[in-house]
């Protein structure tokens, strides 16, 4: 897999499901390779630094900073990002419709990356409190909204979710 | 905010791992879960000219539990080691540090030896390390050696590995009859970095104190260990006077002002914290003792 002595690096993943080949400088962080290799431009860039969560997708399920991730060390793994967690029908995720009922986002930027880490939490733990709700939402920033919305957006998702199993 | 141009390896042994480590002579950095890593090659505070990427190398992602310690290898993340059963029933110091490690998306990837050998002063787990006495297990083309923790820590991020070996597992000590811990920290948002962390061990024989140190988190030195027992010693561990480990720790530990806080008040932080946090720890240490 690697190529040119490790200047550049073939890397195979599987990204929302599909097998993917990408040969890319081995510098590539994963989120540039998502956004600029893979156009997937969900995921987006913010600090560059693994403070902002921003770029936040699923690693093997799990969330995981894409810009704390080379692109190379994601060989053999699976990745979700924001384009790959809506049902097949075109429609929301019940994190997704819980952000527009909960008016839980202004300028959107952040928004992906609170979508995938609260996607995942939701799956270890369906019935937040409150309390439990803020810290799932700590290591992600959003500067326009504030966070009583998106903890707001949080609850009523786990509330979705439970009508989703009972129907 | 992009890594400088390098060239990546992902051996798949560990010979081939530190073989490589040797022919790069200095050249090669090892990347673990680059949670501490990769966002220094981003802000470019480091430039290794080659990564070597030892995310592919096999049994380094095993813990297990003896009757004697703990071990954990080199790609065991946060998340994992916070999780395990039989290293929370046999250290519980490890998971009550964890949890104050980072947020759950960072310790989903990043992983405990790298984090001990990344050697942040205000990093959790090097104070664990030290506090607990424990050891770190490296590999390099010489064989394979271990470092006591009180020789590991030369000074912030700066550890006495050598620039061609590989930290492969940590070894820490069970817990010992009549010990308890606590982790007590004041974070700006939980999951932050520490504005001071304390990390405590007592040892309780009898009703009475016999120890009680404390290792400290963004305060004093890394990787130093005090020991607060003078005060309280053979004291009742319900009601040891506390009060004044809190003082001589604020005489004794070193603090530096930065932006998030003044000199004087990591002072009062280390006072206060270590009071509570030997506190727990002692009621911690009956609890056992009970059982």
């Amino acid at each position: 897999m690697t190529t040119d002595e490790g200047l550049d690096v073939t890397v195979r993943l599987r990204v929302n499901g599909v097998e993917r080949e990408i040969t890319v400088p081995a510098r590539t962080l994963l989120s540039d390779a998502l956004r600029h290799h893979l156009r997937l431009t969900g995921t987006h860039v913010g600090c560059e630094h693994g403070v902002c969560g921003a770029c936040t997708v699923l690693l093997d399920g799990r969330p995981a900073r894409s810009c704390l991730m080379l692109a190379a060390s994601a060989q053999g793994h699976e990745v979700t990002t924001v384009e790959g967690i809506s049902p097949a029908d075109g429609g929301l995720h019940a994190v997704q419709q819980a952000f527009v009922d909960c008016h839980g986002l202004q300028c959107g930027f952040c928004t992906p990356g609170f979508v995938m880490t609260i996607a995942a939490y939701l799956e270890e733990n369906p019935d937040p409190t409150e309390d439990e709700a803020t810290e799932a939402i700590a290591g992600n920033l959003c500067r326009c909204t504030g966070y009583q919305n998106i903890r707001s957006a949080v609850l009523r998702a786990a509330e979705l979710r439970r009508a989703e199993g009972t129907e | 905010m992009k890594p400088s141009p390098l060239r990546y390896h992902r051996p798949g042994s560990i010979d081939e791992a530190v073989g490589l480590l040797a022919r790069l002579d200095g050249e090669g950095k090892v990347l673990a879960g680059g949670q501490s890593l990769v966002p220094m090659l981003s802000m470019r505070l480091a430039a290794p000219a080659h990564l070597v990427d030892i995310n592919a190398l096999p049994g380094l992602d095993r813990v297990e539990v003896t009757d004697a310690q703990v071990r954990f290898g080199a790609l065991v993340r946060h998340t994992d080691l916070l999780a395990h059963a039989g290293v929370g029933v046999a250290q519980p110091l490890v998971a009550q540090a964890l949890s104050h490690v980072a947020h759950p998306t960072i310790r989903n990837r990043g992983t405990s030896v790298g984090s001990i050998v990344h050697a942040d002063p205000s990093a959790e787990m090097p104070a664990v390390l030290a506090l607990l006495g424990g050891t770190l297990r490296v590999a390099s083309v010489r064989g394979e050696r271990e470092i006591r923790a009180a020789e590991l820590f030369v000074g912030p991020l700066e550890t006495s590995m050598a620039g061609d070996e590989i930290a492969v597992a940590v070894h820490l000590p069970v817990r010992a009859p009549g010990e308890g811990t606590a982790v007590v920290e004041v974070a700006r948002r939980h999951g932050d970095y520490a504005v001071v962390g304390v990390v405590v061990q007592v040892r309780v024989e009898a009703g009475a104190v016999v120890s009680a140190r404390a290792a400290y988190v963004s305060a004093g030195e890394l990787g130093e260990v005090h020991d607060f027992v003078d005060p309280v010693r053979g004291a009742p561990a319900e009601e040891a006077p506390w009060e004044a480990c809190g003082d001589l720790a604020a005489s004794v530990v070193a603090v530096e002002p930065d932006i998030h806080a003044t000199a004087a008040y990591r002072s009062e932080l280390v006072r206060g914290l270590t009071v509570r946090a030997l506190r727990a720890a002692a009621a911690d240490a009956t609890g056992e003792a009970g059982r």
